[in-house]
This record gives structure tokens, sequence and C-alpha cells, in this order.
């Protein structure tokens, strides 16, 4: 099963509208089986009261809860599971990717573009720790995920067998749930509660560890039905109004109120309901990094980003609002700076469905507990309809100011070397605000979110919380699946590229159509940017070497090429986008740019430098 | 300021919850003094009784996490005045140590010390009660030969509370009314911890 496809280039299935269907074709061109023809004979799921195995199971519920795409890699412990896979391939696409760690990667990003639970396969022992990184970040990012994890048999549970690690207990503290299936007969409900668990209140990773003979066991099967309860897990809150209603007079009193709102909004699905209620209420409003596209940039409310790279005007006005309302956010240290000197003056309105994040980090006048999809229509019902131009356009001064220091430098630079910003700028030109833009962590990551422009929401895919290098060229395959009608644009930095560069090969397998946008500056610019800053330049390892990576892709197949001028810079781009299939562009910028505005580390938010 | 708390979790039986509570603590470098964990009073739910040493607030947020956990009903936290509390420990000595000086006798009985084993070589007692009772009659027999001392962890009864009955049922309403508090702490925003 291992060697099932080596395609030949011009074969490659590419996606148009429909995602590509596992190729037939086996190594050397041998054909296998018609396993299509066969599949359809197939009933869609198992029937009730015959007698399946544990792996059938499993994939039965994936068809159930409407799985169509599977990230994973193969090993000895998962053997059962895909045996099962073999007979379910034309109701579910299989991603083999070439590293457990671009595997759950590319189903965060799926799940970040498409708003529904990815899935994970992966062996025992390293196959489950190379999981680690994903479930972490998927933790910290609230990304609803199910990662199904082979094991060892039940009777060696402990015994220190070959690849058997402590999943469990690894993946505790980075999971919302976990557990362990030893007895086929489980399988239904741990899976029903699950994808329950995984994709309902704040959503989350959830891991599954399946013992080899629970996926050869054999049981009579009593059906797969949805879990919708959990007598200890209430996801959805009961809103209290009282609080509603204070939250309402608190903002009908406000001079200068800000909203601020994080991906609670995409998650929550309330994007419409954000802008009825800032629209009525006359409220300016800003950004978390993964609030970013929830909210058209175009809009003329949407004040920009918050945070240690944020605009200059939300973050000085965070330390002048009287009332601040903070939207689905969790306050991380990277939005709020020092944390006594945030937000002082202004009363604090905190809609959450998480009751953990209420009072975490910022104390909250009024904590408005529930789903932002219902709460925030409660507000806006009750809040006067306003209009604050004086307070909006003291925003708009702070604008300006940081068009003249920094943006105008940035986007339209006047020196040879270029900038990461003007490379955005120029994207945006060609693709209007439609693309999905994924990126990795460091400048790039920043400039990029400073500077995309998005039309859609969930079009932001980027690893906030947790800051995982390696995260976007596997998320963009993801993402690409998960909204194959639309164009996904990766942009990597040339040390996050190195990490997860393996991907290539699942790009090359599968055809999946992904732009790759490589930002190189010959360093591991985030890095080099603080030791100028904080430590009197003394570059330590940040000096990093790169590959021709136009070679390197052209070793999987993968057209690109590699630029340095401004000239060129317009025509690259448009031949990366309307190139048919995945394309690699590598750009060399400015060595020593810095991003800025900064609010350094330990320093207030309305201490932000521009320079 | 730093004070004893003890934290009463109700909780689904669910194997792996004990690590999934513990490693809260451990994350934020929270020593937990004791804890114990049993049956309750409903058949299949257990009951955790954790004590630590901290501040209110960062009891009230490790709480919270710990509320958030999936199979964690119900967490409740409260100061000493507002449970009811023991703790059980139990001595060996030596019997002839015992048998030769009555003035040993005459201390466990003023400790509420009970024998309940004794053999040729040593003897086990037990007392039940507060802290600074079994540490006194650690003290007590030290002189005299303590060779080994064990003293379980705390467990605690709620004064104000009335059983979880009522809040179980509650939970199991599919669709519960408003009139379901579900995190009291949110009615308490007296004092918030902001740093």
């Amino acid at each position: 099963m291992q060697t099932l496809e080596i395609l030949d280039k011009k074969e490659m299935p590419v996606i148009e509208g429909s995602a590509p269907r596992l190729p037939l074709q086996g190594a050397g061109g041998a054909e296998l089986p018609d396993i299509e023809g066969t599949a359809s004979l197939l009933p869609l799921q198992a029937a009730v009261g015959t007698e399946i195995s544990g792996s059938q199971a499993v994939l039965d519920a994936f068809v159930s809860e409407g799985v169509d795409t599977i990230f994973g890699y193969p090993g000895g412990a998962i053997m059962p599971i895909y045996d099962a896979l073999y007979d379910y391939h034309d109701r579910i696409k299989h991603i083999l990717v070439r590293h457990e760690q671009g595997g759950i990667h590319a189903a965060q990003g799926y799940a970040r573009s498409s708003g529904r639970v990815g899935v994970v396969f992966a062996t025992s022992g390293p196959g489950a720790t190379n999981l680690v990184t994903g479930l972490a970040d998927a933790m910290i990012d609230s990304t609803p995920l199910v990662c199904i994890t082979g094991q060892v048999y039940a009777h060696l549970l402990g015994t220190d067998a070959f690849q058997e690690v402590d999943v469990i207990n690894i993946t505790t503290p980075v999971t919302k749930w976990n557990y362990q299936v030893t007895d086929a007969t489980e399988i239904p409900t741990v899976l029903a509660k699950a994808f329950h668990i995984a994709g309902t209140g704040r959503p989350g990773p959830v891991l599954i560890d399946i013992t080899k003979n629970a996926q050869l066991q054999k049981f009579g099967y009593n059906g797969y039905t949805k879990c919708e309860y959990i007598r200890s897990y209430r996801p959805k809150p009961i809103v209290r109004k009282t609080y509603i209603e204070e939250a309402a007079r608190l903002i009908n009193e406000a001079k200068k109120p800000f909203v601020i709102f994080g991906q609670g909004i995409i998650l929550g699905k309330a994007e419409n309901e954000l802008k009825a209620f800032i629209e009525k209420g006359g409220l300016p409003a800003a950004w978390t990094i993964l609030g970013l596209s929830a909210l058209p940039t175009d809009h003329p409310q949407n004040v920009g980003m918050l945070g240690m790279h944020g605009n200059y005007g939300p973050n000085v006005l965070t330390n002048e609002c009287d009332v601040l309302i903070a939207v689905g956010m969790r306050f991380d240290d990277r939005v709020t700076g020092r944390l006594d000197k945030y937000a002082r003056q202004a009363k604090v309105i905190h809609l959450d469905i998480d009751p953990s994040e209420i009072d975490k980090n910022v104390k909250t006048t009024v904590p408005v507990w529930g789903d932002c999809k219902e709460t925030l229509p409660m507000l806006t019902q009750l809040i006067e309809k306003k209009k604050h131009p004086e307070w909006l356009n003291k925003f708009r001064e702070f604008t300006k100011k940081e068009v003249e220091v920094v943006i105008q430098d940035e986007l339209n630079p006047t020196s040879e070397v270029l900038t990461m910003g003007e490379i955005i700028k120029v994207l945006n030109e060609l693709t209007k605000g439609d693309a999905i833009i994924v990126t990795d962590v460091g400048q790039h990551q920043m400039v990029a979110c400073r500077y995309a422009r998005f039309n859609e929401t969930k079009s932001n895919i980027t690893s906030g919380g947790a800051g995982t290098m390696g995260f976007a060229l596997p998320a963009a395959i993801g993402a690409k699946y998960g909204a194959p009608h639309r164009t996904v644009v990766a942009v990597i930095g040339d040390g996050g590229i190195q990490m997860t560069i393996q991907e290539l090969g699942t790009i090359m397998q599968t055809g999946v159509d992904v732009k790759i946008l490589i930002l190189n500056n010959q360093f591991l610019g985030m890095v080099r940017q603080w030791q100028q800053l904080f430590h009197d330049k003394r570059y330590s390892f940040v000096d990093i070497a790169s590959p021709d990576y136009v070679m390197v892709a052209k070793g999987y197949h993968i057209e690109g090429q590699s630029i340095s001028t401004r000239v060129q810079v317009k025509d690259a781009l448009t031949v990366m986008l309307n190139h048919p299939g995945a394309y690699l562009l590598e750009v060399m910028v400015g060595k020593e740019n810095n991003v800025f505005p900064m609010v350094p580390q330990g320093c207030s938010v309305a201490e932000i430098r521009l320079s | 300021m730093k004070k004893e708390f003890t934290i009463t979790v109700y909780t689904e039986n669910q194997i792996g919850l004990l690590n999934r509570i513990a490693i809260i603590f451990v994350r934020r470098k929270i020593n937990i003094d004791s804890m114990n964990t049993s049956p309750s009073e409903i058949e299949g739910i257990h009951r955790f009784t954790i004590l630590i040493d901290e501040t209110e607030e960062v009891v009230r947020k490790v709480c919270r996490q710990i509320e958030k956990q999936v199979e964690v009903l119900k967490v409740y936290f409260n100061t000493e005045d507002e449970i009811v509390w023991q703790e059980m420990a139990l001595y060996k000595v030596s019997t002839d140590e015992i048998a030769a000086k009555v003035k040993v006798e005459r201390l466990l009985r003023e400790c509420g010390a009970r024998a309940v084993a004794i053999t040729k070589d040593f003897t086990v007692f037990e007392t039940t009660g507060h802290r600074e009772e079994t540490v006194k009659l650690v003290k007590a027999l030290e002189p005299y030969g303590l060779i080994e001392f064990v003293r379980s962890a705390r467990i605690a009864i709620i004064k104000e509370s009335r059983g979880f009955h009522e809040k179980l049922k509650e939970f199991e309403q599919h669709a519960p009314g408003e009139e379901v508090i579900e995190n009291e702490f949110l009615n308490q925003q007296e004092e918030v911890f902001s740093m």
C-alpha cells in the first residue's frame, strides 16, 4: 500500500472544483485492480447487524460525519485501518504526506479554510510523537481536529514494545480530549464523542489512540449515532440577559468605544453579526492576527491590527478608549504588551465562549459568556444607532502618521532592495484580495498580515499562538483541499520553508495547486531584528543558508523561478498565479529590513515604536 | 496572599482524568499538598479533594481550567472555615516500648489514638483529625522510637453544599432552563486577578 502511487507528471490530477481521486497506478506504471469499479458496488456505510472490524468502524464513522479528506502516513500499528481505507477510498480522499507534522498542519489548514473538522492518521511511536507540535498549535489556535493514532496491541502496552510510546500522556496537555481504545466495540461512540468535542464550544484537537487488536477485532455493528450531548460537557452556554443589558448600557454611554475581535468570530461564523454590531454602534474595530479576514480589509470601521507589530492607532488608542469590547479573543501577551499598563482606563466587556478566558489576563467589567453568534445580535439589538466620527477620525490620524513613517517606505520603497511589503502589495493587486494567504512565522508573517487585503472570511491562515515555523507549506496544502475553488498562496520565509520542505513531495504527488512565495532575506529575520534592537547586533546563529529553491522544486517537478529586482515582481507574481498547478516563486528581499511598528517586550501598547 | 484552599471536583470516572487535572497544577508550578479521589454521594460520579496553598486569584483560575476539562462536571473551592475536614494518620511503634512506658499509653489516650494492630514486635495506632492533631502525636511519639508514620490526603465536606444530586439533574437536562447557573465564578466579580 505504501508504494501505491508515483505519477507521471502529465497525469497529475489538478484540483479544479473537485479534489483529485487517489491515483490508480502502482509504482512503475503497473495497473492496480480497478478498485474504483468495485467500490461502487459497496454499500455507502456498513449495515447495522453485520460483523465489521474496528478499522471499518473508524471509516464508517468518518463517512457518517461527512469526512472527505484525511491527511496521514501509514505504519505498522495503523495498518489495519489503512487496509480498510483501501475499500473506502472512493468516499474518502487520503493525502499521503511526507511527515506526520506535515499531516497535522495540513489538517489544520483544511479545518481553517473550510470551517470543518480536520482528520489525521498516524502510526504509533514516532508517528504519534511527530503530531505533538501540530496538536499544541491546534490547541492554542482552537482548531478542530480528530487525530487517529495506531497503538501496539493492548497486551503489549507498557512492555516497551516496538514503536510503543505513551501517546495519551504525551498528548494530554495539548489536546482538548484524548482517549485510548482497546476494544473495538467502543469505536463508534468514542469517535462520535471525538467529533462532537473537537467541533463544538471552543474547538480544539482530539486524539484517539487505537490499539492494533481493536482495529482488527470484529464485532456486531449497531450503527453510528452522532453525539450531540455529553453530560459533563456544556459547549453552548446559556446567555444571561442581565450581562447583555449591562454591556449595552456601557456601550451606549461610551464616548470612545473600541471593538477588538479575534478568531472567535470566524469559529462562531459570526462575521455578519460582527458587521451589523459595529455598523449600528459606529464602533471602530481592530483585529488580532487570527481574527484577520473576519471583517473585510476595506470596511470603513476596520482600523487595523492589534499587538506587537500591529497598527499604530489601535495600539495607542487601546489606552485611550473608554469602553473596550473584546469579542472572541484571549488577550494574548503579544496583543496586550505590558498587562498592568493595558487599557487601565477602560471598562472592559469580554464576549467569549470559554469561561476560563474571562478574567484570565484582563479584568473584565462585564463578562458576556456565550457564543458570539448569539450574543452579538442580542447586543446589537440593545445598542443605540450611533456614529463616533471624531473618535474614528483619531484612528485615521494615527494611520496617516504610520503611513508617513512606516508604510510608505515599506510599500513604495525608494531604495533598490526589495521589501516584503511591496511584494504583498503587488500580490494584493493581482489577487484583488480574494486569495487565501497562508503564512509561516516570522517577519514575513507580520508583514503579510499587516498588508494583505482580504474580502472574504477564512482567508488568513497562520500559526498564531504557538508560532510554529514550518506551518505554512503543509497548511497551504490542507487549505487548498478545504477550499478547492480558491487560490491559495503560501507566504513563507527562508527559515520556515526549510523546516517542512519535504511536503513538496506531497504537492508533487497530489498535484495540489498551491502557490509558494518564499520571501528570502537570507536571515532568520525576526530573531535577527531582535538581536539588532535588544542584543547589540550580536547576530548569533541567524545567518541561515538556503538551497537553490528553484532547483529543489524542479526535483519535485514543480515549476518556479527566483527574482531579485523590482521590475520582475509583477510579472513573476502573475506567472505564479496564472500557472496551472503548483508554483514556487522565490523573491530575494532586503537582508536587514525590520518590521515596524513594534511594541517592545515589557512595554505598554501606548509605547509602540515607529522606528 | 497565599492561603490554604480545598478544591472539590466532581467528575466522571475515566482513566487519565487524574493526570489531566494534575498537570494543570504542574504547568503553573503549583505544588499539590494533598489529593484524594473517592466516590461521591452519587453512584458513578467521582469526587477529587485537592489541597493547595495559593492566592484566591490563582485558585479561581485553576478551578476554571479544571472545570473546562470535558469529563469534569463541577469544581468548588473553599477556605478552611467553609469546610469540615479530616485527615487520618497511622503510626507504628515498638510494642515493647509501649508496654514498658505507661506514659506513652496516656499520651495516646490524650491524642485520641486507637490501636489498630498489636503484634509481638510492633503496634500500629491511628488518629483522625486536623493536621495539628496528627502532627502532635508524631512529635510526642518521636522520643519513643516512631518506626513508621503515614498520613492520608485531606477529605472535606462543604458546609454549605446541599449535595450534587440537584446539580446533576440540571446537567442531565439536554436543554437547561434559564435558572441554571453554569459557572458561579462569573457572579463573583469583586476580586479579579489582573497581572
